[in-house]
């Protein structure tokens, strides 16, 4: 298991691209919006955290058709899938990986665009926190939607139309949460709810992803 | 005799074949019945008006929209656990069916809520489930259409139909925490607290069962396309098979 996570970092790492990409999609998003909603910064703040988890949505998105597509096309899925390995695991794995590769990142530059948008000065922990918890679903959540497009030709924009209607919980509680830390409100709940569902995610989604992909397989 | 015989295609279409006639014939009574009772012999409200009676249209198909997508779990369940094809055809059939009661209920609603509330929309919590809940029909038939190996098809939609029913139930949820909304409460619960009065609760019986109805027939009549269409596509394919033999 650890040698495919290294092998998929290391990929991901070298083949250019895919690693930064979905990073400066992110900060394409939170420069976009102001030019279109205009700079006053009180309209900014209030939509900060919304635009910034929003943001992470499509951020995740854009490189999950490249979580299983490459190693289907090689076949080295199918290898995979006849390992020992348990499927599960290696669903598991890939979605570790892709968290690496673009929801850590993406958790770390997250306040620059805080900045950008003037989010309130104390929303900033509570973005970090809520993006450092939010982000892993979204990768092991994209990873399923992944896995049922994976035999598909162009699943590209079937995947959009798969994942983001399940990010919508998601999406809800992690911007709650900021939006609420920024009040200075109670954040208890959205917080509980957010790491609920993240722990949910990874616990129930390896099997039905390892089904999807297995049905892809045969 | 269980129900499970029915999952034998050919036992399906004899029975559905019976059925069908007499389930059409009811639930255009019903409908007929109901619609007729709630529009032409109801008093208007005294607060809503005439604009009260769009209820008979809305309320069953919202309802009816989500026993669509329970219909279709429990089929897709039934399809991954014993793999009966008539199963996995049915939920296909419902799908369709589902996504359209969606629709009616978000449109008569729309309908109803521009005298009411003063505007066609406002994110309220059931308004919003209602939305998201048309995005998951929508990513299920669009899976379907995307993939071209039947049994393939029916194992991804499955498993999609259970996940996303977990995930449809949570955001049922957090939109709830999200925002407090304008729409009522339940009015039709069986303890009847703060239901509508008989005068329309009656007919909006009677709606709904017409409803529950139609959903069977169409779901019916939809099934044994799919399984005609799949005859007929296994035939094509044998033929095909069998000229290349001979040639």
């Amino acid at each position: 298991m650890r040698a495919l996570l290294l092998r998929d970092l290391r990929l991901a790492f070298r083949a250019g691209g895919g690693f930064g990409l979905s990073l400066a999609f992110f900060l394409m998003v939170a420069v976009i919006v102001p030019l279109g909603v205009g700079p006053a910064p009180a309209t900014l703040a209030l939509i900060a955290a919304g635009v910034l988890w929003v943001g992470a949505l499509l951020a995740a998105l854009l490189s999950l058709d490249r979580l299983f597509a490459l190693d289907f096309e090689d076949g080295s899925l199918d290898l995979l899938a006849t390992s020992p390995l348990p499927m599960g695991g290696v669903v598991a794995v890939k979605a570790l990986a892709h968290w690496l590769t673009t929801g850590l990142p993406l958790v770390a530059v997250s306040p620059v665009l805080g900045l950008l948008l003037n989010l309130p000065r104390e929303g900033y922990v509570w973005l970090l926190v809520s993006l450092a918890i939010g982000t892993p679903a979204l990768s092991m959540i994209g990873a399923f939607g992944a896995s049922l497009t994976v035999g598909l030709k162009r699943g590209g924009l079937l995947l959009g139309l798969l994942v983001l209607p399940l990010y919508i919980p998601t999406l809800i509680f992690g911007a709650e949460v900021v939006k609420a830390g920024a009040m200075g409100a109670e954040i208890g709940t959205p917080l509980a709810a957010l790491a609920a569902i993240t722990a949910g995610a990874w616990a129930g989604l390896p099997l039905a992803a390892s089904m999807a992909i297995r049905a892809n397989l045969k | 005799m269980s129900i499970w015989e029915y999952a034998n295609p050919k036992k399906f279409m004899e029975t559905s074949a019976l059925a069908l006639p007499w389930l059409t014939g009811l639930s255009a009574a019903l409908l007929g019945a109901g619609l007729f009772w709630g529009y032409f012999l109801t008093p208007d409200a005294a607060k809503f008006g005439s604009t009260v009676k769009i209820i008979y249209l809305h309320v069953p198909s919202a309802m009816m929209s989500i026993s669509a997508w329970m219909m279709m779990l429990v089929a897709s369940l039934i399809w991954l656990i014993r793999r009966h094809h008539v199963s996995a055809l049915a939920a296909k059939a419902a799908a369709p069916v589902g996504l359209t009661f969606t629709l009616i209920g978000l449109v008569t609603g729309a309908i109803w809520g521009q005298p009411m509330w003063g505007t066609w929309w406002a994110w309220d919590p059931r308004l919003t489930s209602f939305l998201i809940l048309t995005l998951f029909y929508f990513g299920y038939i669009a899976l379907w259409q995307a993939i071209e190996d039947p049994d393939t098809a029916a194992d991804l939609t499955s498993v999609l139909c259970i996940v996303g029913s977990v995930f449809a139930f949570l955001s049922r949820y957090a939109v709830l925490f999200w925002n407090q909304g304008l729409h009522q409460g339940a009015s039709l619960s069986l303890d009847k607290q703060e239901n509508v009065s008989d005068v329309y609760w009656f007919p909006l019986l009677v709606c709904i069962a017409g409803f529950v109805l139609l959903f069977v027939t169409l779901v019916l009549l939809r099934t044994r396309t799919e399984i005609r269409a799949r005859r007929m596509a296994a035939l094509l394919s044998r033929e095909r098979s069998g000229g290349e033999r001979l040639a």
